[in-house]
């Protein structure tokens, strides 16, 4: 192993692999800001009175959670890829070749499954406060809103952390499969450093050590939120 | 939509289903008996012991599956000479070898901890009961650990399983030809990505689905049919789904 590879500037590769890292924690938190959405969404959805609302979301996660997010990848990729210039093709009469924004696409993807996760988590949290809370907020005449703002959220909040913690670690995980329709984040730039350096142990290492990091990093940011989120609460 | 693209798509996709049967399957086993070397070395007395198992479980849940399996397939390349004068070359240069000791090494992990969680969901009592009736060691393992530790890891262990289904897929990225391998093939050939997808798709969700009711089934058989204990059962199952 040569770790003079891992120099700064030309003679390395230490800045090229610092960049991937960028990305990769690029993607992860815009998949994973977009997993929340979804997941908030489809919660409501599954807790919802109308019973289609309830099949729909209980169809998605379902089906997501149980279909391997690589397969998921390749339809949106060659899919979207096809449907967007099918599109140009019909309506601005564009015969030529358009490439998705790969970085985009990852994060659909991505934050599709970080949804699915989510939208268990979130039901779980809702589920877990109290009705009783529900019921005294109406009693004082509490507005729906404020007894959502007021009753539900903090406590939902704090209830969903650790799972929403959960799904943040393998958000991050999960980007690296985005490597394969060709986003340079750790993955992808690792693969070029080991092609061109045929060093394919030492960088693949590396990009195992960054992800290392990274998970440890974020694990602890989760552990003092929650420690944050908790302050006050009379623990048993 | 084209129908037909579902029938002659079909068979090919098919073709792929014994293969991930196979890696999962392979996988699972291997990786069930390091999952329970690993968690009795996690339980262990001796720090250099326990420190060990903690450092690879961690290790193994903090990276992605992706680059633990290019670890191995293309970064033992790099040890060609070496592996070779060993006479281990000839494991490492094969992807399906990788492919499953990636898989096993992965679920190895994670399963430990389930493993963990389950023995130490034991009543102390229990233990104390069996040692004052004279049970050996190897008697208190088989006849109170194992089965209490085994129905309380169970949810979290379906989990697992359908989770490797899933993990399975990656093996297509070091050209093995599993179900998502073979999609991937036809759809950059005929760029019907939305018919592929649907037909690897239901093969995905049909295994997943018969590992769910098999799970559930046994869970059943194994747990006593009072409805404290289902209840019990109930809640365990909501735990885990959420755990993931």
């Amino acid at each position: 192993m040569d770790f003079s590879l891992l120099a700064w500037g030309d003679a390395g590769w230490g800045d090229q692999m610092a960049r991937g890292a960028v990305v990769t924690l690029a993607v992860a938190v815009a998949a994973y800001a977009l997993g929340i959405v979804i997941g908030t969404g489809l919660a409501a959805m599954r807790l919802s009175a109308i019973p289609p609302l309830r099949w729909i979301a209980a169809i998605y996660t379902t089906v997501i959670r149980g279909i391997p997010e690589l397969l998921v990848i390749y339809l949106v990729f060659f899919g979207g890829g096809a449907a967007l210039r099918a599109i140009a093709a019909g309506m601005f009469g564009y015969e030529g070749y358009i490439d998705l924004p790969i970085f985009l696409t990852g994060t659909i993807c991505i934050g599709a499954s970080a949804g699915a996760y989510s939208t268990e988590v979130i039901r779980g949290a809702v589920q877990s406060v109290p009705k009783g809370q529900i019921e005294a907020g109406i009693a004082v005449g509490m507005t729906k809103a404020q007894r959502f703002w007021r009753i539900l959220v903090p406590q939902v909040a704090r209830f969903a952390l650790p799972g929403l913690g959960n799904v943040w670690q393998f958000t991050l995980k999960d980007t690296s499969l985005i490597s394969v329709i060709g986003l340079v984040e750790i993955m992808r730039q690792a693969a070029i450093a080991a092609g061109s350096t045929r060093e394919p142990f030492t960088f693949y290492l590396v990009a195992a050590i960054l992800y290392l990091g990274l998970t440890s990093f974020s694990n602890r940011g989760f552990g003092w939120a929650e420690t944050w989120a908790n302050r006050g609460v009379r623990r048993s | 939509m084209d129908f037909a693209a579902l029938v002659r798509y079909g068979p090919e996709l098919a073709s792929g289903l014994p293969q991930t049967l196979l890696l999962v399957g392979q996988s699972l086993a291997l990786g069930f008996v390091l999952a329970l070397v690993i968690a009795l070395m996690r339980l262990s007395a001796n720090p250099l012991v326990s420190g060990f198992a903690y450092g690879f479980v961690y290790v193994f849940r903090s990276t992605p599956l992706l680059v633990q399996i290019f670890l191995i397939y293309y970064g033992s390349g790099q040890f060609r000479p070496f592996l070779q004068d060993i006479g281990l070359w000839v494991f490492f240069r094969d992807a399906w070898f990788c492919a499953v000791l990636a898989l096993t090494l992965n679920t190895g992990a994670y399963t430990s901890e389930i493993i963990r969680g389950g023995i130490q969901s034991v009543p102390f009592g229990q233990l104390e009961a069996g040692r004052a009736v004279g049970m050996s060691p190897l008697q208190l393992f088989r006849r109170i650990t194992f089965p209490i530790a085994i129905r309380q890891a169970l949810p979290a262990y379906g989990n697992e399983i359908i989770l490797m289904v899933k993990a399975s897929s990656l093996a297509s990225t070091i050209t093995i030809l599993e179900i998502t391998g073979i999609a991937k093939k036809i759809i950059a050939a005929t760029f019907q990505p939305v018919e592929v997808f649907i037909i690897a798709g239901a093969f995905y969700l049909l295994m997943n689905f018969v590992v769910t009711q098999a799970i559930r089934y046994a869970e059943y058989r194994l747990s006593p049919k009072s409805p404290a204990a289902r209840a019990r059962a109930e809640e365990r199952r909501q735990k885990a789904i959420l755990a993931r």
